[in-house]
């Protein structure tokens, strides 16, 4: 028996918070980089001949946006993982992005199969997103598991750098295993997502804003609602269940947690499981955007994951959505705006976003949000 | 006195016979590369057997002397691809070396080292190359004696950019630095990517992702052409068609064996100087090693711009033996290659080092490559694997097992991580503390065991 009070309690604490929180983060990241482009196109009116940076910004603001938002959430449900992992072990779990590669190729598999049986039309959108997205959850949930067991766990309490090399060979294993795996399979390493048939998914949705429209991609949309379904689904988890409190217990004090009757490995195998399966609905979501992965695939978005998370401070999961929103709303917004400017072009962006990382962690490394701690830098 | 006698005539006939088997290999054969991938690993681990038997000093010497200046060119003469990979390794050696200082000495765990590396190669190949960058378009380029010049330039401007790395890294430790460094060597690549197209109006200074083609060369003198064609005539080799590449061959394994020397020369200085102390100090507790007065940053930068200095001299080498630059070279898997040999070697010894070096290389260039092909032979034949009845022309074209060196960089790295941490020839200075902790103090069981949890750096 849940009372009217309680349940408001609920409905606020696991809803109307969280999700507007993510609200509040979007919002203020957008304000704060459209100053900043528009302090730009103040002080750089023509950054090439004959193109107004004021006018070039004002059309394009909405579409930045838009794109900045979708990838952003791609990048905080990868950094998830990251935080998730850092906050019960304190070591940078560096096979991450490779999580996130297998959670793309499950993916592709799932739908090529659902494709070679021919049922890719008659499925119901919805059921053939969440099979796709579950399937690369579930696998990639395990793998992070398993490698934990394998690689990480006999490692506990050696000096830092070991299981960090571990973890490294890891990464660089497991990509030449799917490609191996696919090899032999397929002797092809480019995996086309079969999306080209569906209508329903191609066809972008036309938003009004002002006098442009903007064209707003479905795998976009079925990114940002996916990634809110699971980020409150996390939050719940972690603030609402018995096991979530295990988790933090253990994130807070390992050894006491352990006095206090938690089983503390079957904690840490529980946060990799979590962490992996974000990272795998990343993968599978960012593959469906994408069209086409490859094994190396996780390589950038691992690195921009980590900066995410960083950026709001590691090990603390409402600094990783914070973060993750923060860098695709900054990567979109340089992709946007670079152009303009001769000396630098778009390809400087994935510059732009390490330079970020470097000085985050030199100026303020605890991230935004992050709280003060000994000994972690 | 019975032992070491029995051991050099054991040594002796290792090596004749090591040399007669890679003579007498047969490429015509089926399983030539099988063999192949065999005898060249037993040829190249000659000088570490030598140097690890249990041989006097001199006699050591003269045959690591006989290995280097005698055996190697001979069997390069038989086959320049072998001359080819033992300068792979050499300028390998040189690179684990210099990361060595770095991770081993310093503890400074750095994933984006191959960027200095870049840089002596880019150093060397912008004032060479034939590629329309500005200082071609210009007439500024150098002529190949300058290479001579360009091996100290290329030390000094690599350690720069070590230095100039090192500088917003310092605060950083642990996992914090190894990611930063690995963005740090992606910036370097995507630098030289994009800058081909360098500032307003756009200027080519790299040539982009095309990469620098014609890179200059050092010019051959007539004394080592010369010789080399007397050597070939005496012992009657008529593999070699054409003099002119392999005696630039040999000189080119000259200049490494020189440069591979001096690093290890300047290694086994520094790691037991003071300044080695102080890095063995700040690796084992930062905190402790500032508290001894240790002045950190100036010791950092030094670890930073001495590993660097090691990569740009043996990059101009690359770019020399190469001919070619590109972006591409530089990526994150070359960095892990050279992560792996420091660690299979074990981290913070030299001979270990040099060890990784060898092994690292000869898997990634020659035990997969020899892999590949020896599949693509037996595919030629049609070759069935008896009782599984395996088809080897079934064999995936994709599964090409020189395109998987990950897969072997990443197992070795798990591996030894798990098993032996401290890699296969474990740092000689921890070895003699924990000695002298047994020997001198009467409490040595509590003694020792402390030192092993400082030796681990448990904190």
């Amino acid at each position: 028996m849940v009372s009217v009070g309680r349940t408001s309690d609920w409905v606020y604490k696991y809803l109307v918070f969280p999700l507007g929180q993510m609200l509040v983060f979007i919002t203020g990241t957008a304000v704060v980089l459209s100053i900043i482009a528009y302090t730009l196109a103040i002080l750089f009116p023509e950054p090439r001949p004959n193109i107004v940076l004021m006018d070039q910004i004002n059309r394009q603001l909405p579409g930045m946006v838009i794109s900045g938002i979708s990838i952003g959430f791609v990048y905080a449900m990868i950094a998830l993982g990251y935080t998730l992992v850092y906050g019960v072990l304190q070591f940078i779990n560096f096979a991450h992005s490779e999580i996130f590669m297998i959670g793309a190729v499950v993916g592709f598999e799932v739908m090529d199969a659902i494709s070679v049986a021919g049922a890719l039309q008659q499925w119901n959108p919805v059921l053939l997103v969440l099979v796709t997205v579950l399937a690369a959850m579930l696998i990639s949930g395990l793998f992070a598991v398993v490698i934990e067991l394998v690689a990480y766990r006999p490692l506990r309490g050696a000096p830092r750098l070991v299981p960090l090399i571990s973890a490294i060979g890891v990464s660089f294993f497991l990509i030449d295993a799917v490609r191996a795996f696919e090899a032999i399979h397929r002797n092809d390493f480019n995996l086309t997502y079969p999306v080209n048939s569906l209508d329903w998914l191609k066809t972008p949705l036309r938003v009004a804003f002002g006098e442009n429209t903007v064209n707003v991609r479905i795998t976009g949309i079925i990114i940002v609602i996916a990634a809110v379904l699971s980020l409150l689904a996390l939050n719940y988890f972690v603030n609402g269940t018995k096991l979530g409190r295990g988790i933090r217990a253990v994130a807070q004090d390992r050894t006491t947690a352990a006095l206090m009757g938690i089983n503390v490995n079957l904690m840490i195998s529980l946060t990799f499981f979590v962490g992996g399966a974000f990272g795998g609905a990343s993968g599978a979501l960012y593959g469906l955007n994408a069209g086409t992965i490859s094994p190396t695939v996780g390589f950038f978005p691992g690195i921009k994951a980590f900066t995410a998370a960083v950026l709001g401070g590691i090990g603390n999961i409402t600094g990783a959505l914070l973060g993750g929103l923060a860098l695709g709303l900054i990567e979109s917004f340089l992709n946007g705006i670079l152009v303009y400017f001769p000396a630098f072009g778009q390809r400087y962006t994935d510059i732009f976003t390490f330079s970020i990382l470097i000085l985050i962690l030199i100026f303020r490394p605890n991230g935004l949000l992050g709280e003060h701690v000994d000994e972690k830098v | 006195m019975k032992r070491p006698q029995i051991a050099t005539g054991l040594i002796i006939l290792y090596i004749v016979a090591v040399i007669l088997l890679l003579i007498s290999l047969d490429r015509t054969q089926v399983t030539f590369h099988l063999l192949n991938m065999i005898a060249f690993p037993l040829f190249v681990f000659t000088p570490f057997l030598i140097v690890s038997s249990p041989i006097d000093t001199r006699l050591k010497a003269v045959l690591i002397l006989f290995v280097l200046a005698v055996a190697v060119p001979l069997v390069g003469l038989y086959d320049s691809s072998y001359l080819e990979l033992i300068i792979q390794i050499c300028i390998f050696t040189a690179l684990a070396l210099g990361l060595n200082i770095v991770v081993g000495f310093a503890g400074l765990l750095d994933l984006g080292y191959i960027a200095f590396f870049a840089v002596g190669a880019y150093v060397w190949a912008m004032f060479t190359s034939s590629s329309p960058t500005v200082f071609n378009i210009n007439g500024m380029l150098v002529p190949g004696w300058t290479f001579y010049l360009f091996l100290p330039i290329a030390v000094l401007v690599a350690a720069l950019t070590g230095i100039l790395l090192g500088l917003p890294v310092l605060r950083l430790r642990g996992d914090y630095l190894a990611i930063v460094t690995l963005g740090f060597g992606e910036v370097i690549r995507i630098l030289a990517r994009n800058f081909d197209a360098f500032g307003n109006p756009p200027v080519n200074l790299t040539n982009g992702a095309q990469g620098l083609l014609d890179v200059g060369r050092p010019p051959l003198p007539d004394i080592i052409l010369n010789t080399t064609g007397t050597i070939a005539n005496t012992f009657n080799i008529t593999i070699v068609t054409n003099l002119q590449p392999v005696a630039f061959q040999i000189l080119l394994y000259i200049i490494g064996i020189a440069i591979v020397g001096v690093v290890i020369l300047v290694a086994q200085r520094l790691d037991n100087s003071p300044i080695g102390r102080a890095w063995t100090a700040i690796r084992e507790d930062e905190v402790a090693a500032i508290a001894m007065g240790i002045p950190l940053v100036r010791m950092k930068l030094l670890a930073f711009a001495a590993g660097a200095s090691f990569a740009g001299a043996v990059g101009v080498l690359f770019g020399a033996k190469n001919t070619f630059v590109s972006p591409e070279s530089f990526n994150l898997l070359q960095s892990i290659s050279v992560i792996a040999m420091v660690i299979v070697g074990g981290m913070g010894s030299i001979k270990g080092a040099m060890f990784g070096a060898a092994i690292v290389t000869l898997l990634n260039l020659q035990v997969l490559k020899a892999l590949s092909l020896q599949i693509n032979s037996l595919k030629n034949i049609d070759y069935v694997v008896p009782i599984i009845n395996f088809h080897i022309r079934d064999w995936p074209s994709q599964l090409e097992p020189a395109k998987y060196e990950r897969l072997v960089f990443g197992i070795l790295l798990v591996v030894m991580m798990i098993f032996r941490p401290a890699g296969l020839f474990p740092e000689a200075r921890r070895r003699l503390e924990l000695q002298r902790n047994d020997a001198d103090l009467p409490d040595e069981g509590e003694i020792s065991k402390n030192a092993e949890a400082i030796g681990r750096g448990d904190n």
